[in-house]
């Protein structure tokens, strides 16, 4: 009986006290003929000796290619204190902050992230993290409904310049409550979005628009004539970014003349594992007077009976287990532990940290496409500056040469087939500071075979 | 458990110092980023050592309450032991340095995981379909009803926009129906815990888009007429959706499927074990009966001899889409797997044995002891309600009072005020990872806490008093909103 402590005498003393002549008979307000005999479908348990070895087959299975894979999901270094500190059993499996005083690391640690995520984005306040950066971008977008105070449209601009899983995300979520997404789409040549595109709906009434920086292509936004933009026609404006890249880029608080409204994205890039996809956290981060409109948990300082400093959840309010029907939303939990990860890695790194991680990932990216473009039948897609990805065109099939590159171990980039197919044979790739110049020989050596022997076939 | 409070991290920070150890090499930003797309101040960002920020954060552990270090009766959220075999195995570095959009060639070993997982989630709930994007319980709500309306639009019926939820359902369920622009129909819920078949029946008509139940419902008891609320709504055409929070209680005993729903969400973090983190990550699967198969949530794993493969928007076009960036909480998933497995079948319908003895013991107890019952003709399930009304009325001892003084004997508190129409309820869940001896000394400081009441009631209404803090000015908090550590500002 795995995780199970009663003795045998335990159960007799225990089923007295109850007065019940049997464990089964504790289950008798259950309608008969609705009870099961079995699970014969679930295997027989296993040893956690078994499973050890189960799983550790099932991971080498898998192994640990050399990737270069980006796409809203970066690899970087994790120093060795953040995952030792948050699986700390008094983090890991502590529950949500609502007693309060026997809660009090938790509710420390939540306002200090809102403390950096906030300052890293330029913004004022910051919740306690959403599900994703998709879901935070859905979010944003219901919230941007309720805030704007002089527009009730239900509609928001969307470039499709914008992570493509996102914008999915937020018309599955938000569609659900009329919201509609108009997309713009981008410039050939640069991979943005050029603020003429935008005119068609000069004097329309729009909620807002949306703006990822850099964007799904790695490629760096005007953000500042775009948020001018916007604001001049009476929408808000959502900005979506990377927060290592903000180490080094224009936090959104001073694009163009008056600054994004609210901030979102994927918080994975702060010592978070990849993980096949989670669990990450979207962070969002706003002005002051939208704090009330903002979705999910927020701490705030006060002070106890006897005036010492302590910390609490605070506007709750706006949540579910107050307003039920009414709420801002129905989010219930943040997604504390990677909250938590996140904030031991920004204290780890530091601003000087953080500002090497974004340029050496950026120096690295360079390093990269001008090695892959020195491979016959490959070419950089767009002209302009860009972060840490880039988007290469091939002359072979992409699907058939990423093949190529992961069976010689190497996962050279996502294919952009599905959702841009007007690019062509196009790949976006990434480098970070974990790559080295010999990772990016061996890359740019797997490639010029794997051309070849698609040329071949 | 400490008692020190611990500095804001950033009054640590010393211009100049820093984990140089942990640094990359420096370079140059890139000339090419033009200098007006550049930032010009730096963030607000600790500057500390390896050693500062680690004392720090384990300083900031050692002031929280939770499973590993005390007994944590949290009803509704079933604060049960987690095993660290499934943290141990889910972190293996092939596991956690996984791509998300890396090749099916490069993660069947990973996909073999989920499809496992999906097909042990459809047995025990007695579903046919299974999709594991969801991240909590609240996004498995959303996906839930996204479906039910996906499915009546589908059949052109497109009236149907109403979801009945019981006076005692979880705020998440009204707050899901609004995000998915439905209407609520609240309906109440009788003195002996049962749902009201009467207003069922006037509720219900060509707007019913479906119902959201819990069962045991969160009054701590089985719904004995689910057949015949199924047999209702299903008659006028609505649909049937399970909130899985109170999964534990039956699990291996009986299914969501058998009993009538047509769709579900389970909350792997607590049935199945997955740590709470602090407030998330959580996650929550959903089922769906036949009819709702075509439209899960993407992606999916699917398996076509020995290999898996995602499925996607070409697989299931009428999908109700893509919930999450990527495929939900993954690393979670793999953690409920482990624990799955670990259990077995058998382990399964003991989890519920266990649970259900644990509850009604611990009750048995407390009413002995002089506690009220909220529903004392009723078998608990694997939690129960005691109000303290009467305490309330004769002594001036609130809920909160008993909840807030059990701190101070070493217990998390249960829920409070929830259910909200059980006047000064207490919503207790033991699990069956507790052993009788801590549900002993729990009862013995519970027995403590009313001769308390009975006297000077000032230590009680005072509590806690040994913890960190001592109760909070949530008034303030609210009205002078302090949001951000400043530079120079005091509290």
């Amino acid at each position: 009986m795995p995780f199970i402590p009663h003795t045998e005498d335990d159960i007799r003393d225990m089923l007295a006290a109850i007065g019940a002549p049997s464990i089964e008979a504790l289950f008798d307000e259950i309608p008969q003929e609705l009870r099961i005999k079995s699970l014969a479908g679930v295997p027989v348990g296993l040893p956690e000796q078994e499973i050890g070895r189960l799983m550790t087959a099932r991971a080498k299975q898998d192994g640990s290619p050399l990737s270069f894979l980006g796409a809203g999901a970066y690899e970087h270094h994790i120093p060795s204190a953040v995952w030792a500190i948050v699986t700390r059993g008094e983090i890991y499996s502590a529950y949500t902050p609502y007693q309060a005083e026997a809660s009090q690391g938790t509710l420390q640690a939540i306002y200090e992230y809102q403390t950096m995520i906030a300052s890293l984005t330029g913004m004022q306040v910051s919740n306690a993290t959403l599900y994703d950066g998709g879901s935070a971008l859905a979010e944003a977008a219901l919230m941007a409904v309720r805030a704007h105070r002089k527009s009730s449209s239900l509609r928001i601009l969307v470039p499709t310049t914008v992570h493509p899983h996102y914008r999915k995300v937020a018309v599955a979520t938000a569609g659900n409550q009329g919201l509609v997404f108009d997309t713009v789409s981008y410039v050939r040549e640069s991979g943005c979005v050029a603020p003429t595109a935008l005119a068609p709906y000069a004097g329309e009434d729009i909620n807002a628009l949306v703006i990822q920086q850099p964007n799904f292509f790695g490629m760096l936004e005007d953000v500042d004539a775009l948020t001018d933009w916007a604001h001049a026609n009476g929408a808000l404006v959502i900005a979506v970014v990377n927060p290592t890249s903000l180490a080094i880029l224009k936090p959104p608080g001073e694009w163009g003349a008056k600054g994004a409204d609210i901030v979102v994205g994927e918080g994975q890039p702060l010592g978070v594992p990849l993980s096949s996809g989670g669990p990450y956290f979207g962070f969002m981060t706003t002005r002051m007077e939208y704090v009330r409109q903002m979705p999910g948990r927020i701490v705030g300082r006060t002070v106890d009976l006897d005036g010492r400093v302590g910390y609490a959840l605070t506007l709750q309010a706006r949540e579910q287990h107050i307003r039920r029907g009414k709420a801002t939303s129905n989010i219930c939990t943040n997604q504390g532990l990677l909250m938590t990860a996140a904030t031991i890695y920004m204290s780890i790194m530091g601003p000087e940290g953080l500002e090497r991680v974004a340029a050496l990932s950026a120096q690295r990216t360079r390093e990269l496409v001008a090695a892959l473009s020195r491979v016959k039948g490959v070419r950089r897609c767009f002209e302009g500056p860009n972060f840490h990805e880039a988007v290469l065109l091939l002359d072979r099939p992409a699907a058939e040469v990423l093949r190529g590159l992961a069976d010689r171990g190497v996962l050279g980039g996502f294919d952009l087939g599905e959702h841009y197919p007007e690019l062509g044979s196009a790949i976006l790739v990434c480098a970070t500071e974990t790559k080295t110049a010999a990772d990016i020989e061996t890359c740019a050596a797997a490639l010029t075979e794997a051309l070849r022997a698609a040329r071949a076939a | 458990m400490s008692n020190r409070l611990e500095k804001p991290i950033f009054e640590y920070s010393r211009p100049g110092r820093g984990a140089i150890g942990q640094w990359p090499q420096k370079t140059a930003i890139p000339a090419d980023l033009p200098a007006h797309l550049r930032r010009r101040n730096r963030p607000l960002l600790p500057e500390v050592s390896e050693l500062e920020a680690v004392r720090h954060f384990t300083r900031l552990s050692q002031l929280n309450f939770s499973i590993d270090t005390h007994f944590y009766p949290l009803g509704s959220c079933t604060m049960k032991y987690n095993p660290k075999a499934c943290n141990q195995y889910a972190l293996l570095p092939e596991f956690t340095g996984r791509h998300p959009l890396a090749p099916e060639s490069h993660g069947q070993g990973f996909l073999a995981c989920m499809y496992e997982l999906q097909e042990m989630l459809k047995e025990v709930t007695g579903m046919r379909g299974v999709s594991l994007t969801p991240m909590a319980g609240a996004h498995g709500e959303f996906a839930g009803v996204a479906m039910i309306r996906a499915y009546h639009r589908a059949r052109g019926d497109l009236a149907r926009n109403e979801i009945i939820v019981p006076e005692a359902a979880h705020g998440t369920n009204p707050a899901t129906a609004t995000m998915c622009g439905c209407v609520v129909r609240e309906i109440p819920v009788m003195a002996d815990g049962d749902v009201d078949i009467e207003a069922l029946k006037a509720v219900v008509g060509p707007n019913t888009a479906g119902i959201m139940l819990t069962n045991p419902s969160t009054l701590g008891v089985f719904e004995r007429r689910i057949k015949e609320v199924a047999g209702i709504v299903h008659a006028a055409g609505g649909l049937l959706y399970y909130d899985g929070a109170n999964l534990n209680a039956i699990l291996g005993k009986v299914r969501p499927g058998d009993m009538g729903f047509d769709v579900i969400h389970m909350n792997l973090h607590k049935t199945f074990s997955t740590p709470h983190g602090g407030g998330g990550p959580g996650s929550g699967a959903v089922g769906v009966s036949e009819r709702l198969l075509p439209y899960l949530p993407i992606p999916i794993v699917g398996r076509e001899g020995e290999r898996h493969r995602w499925l996607s928007e070409q697989d299931l076009p009428q999908s109700i889409g893509r919930l999450s960036t990527f495929m939900g909480n993954a690393g979670v998933l793999l953690r409920a797997y482990i624990y799955m497995r670990m259990l077995g079948r058998e382990g399964m319908s003991r989890v519920a044995d266990f649970a259900t003895l644990n509850a009604n013991y611990l009750l048995a107890k407390l009413v002995q002891a002089g506690y009220d019952a909220a529903y004392p003709q009723r078998r608990a399930s694997h939690e129960f309600i005691v109000t303290a009304k009467r305490q309330a009325k004769e002594q001036g001892v609130t809920a909160m009072d008993i909840a807030k003084r059990l701190l101070d004997f070493g217990f998390h508190a249960p829920t409070t005020y929830f259910p909200l129409l059980v006047p000064e309820c207490l919503l207790i869940e033991p699990t069956e990872t507790e052993s009788k001896e801590a549900l002993d000394a729990f009862i013995e400081a519970m027995v403590k806490i009313r001769h308390e009441g009975e006297g000077d009631a000032s230590l009680l209404k005072g509590a806690p008093h040994t913890l960190p803090v001592r109760r909070l000015d949530d008034v303030r908090a609210a009205r002078q909103l302090d949001l951000t550590w400043k530079p120079g500002a005091a509290a």
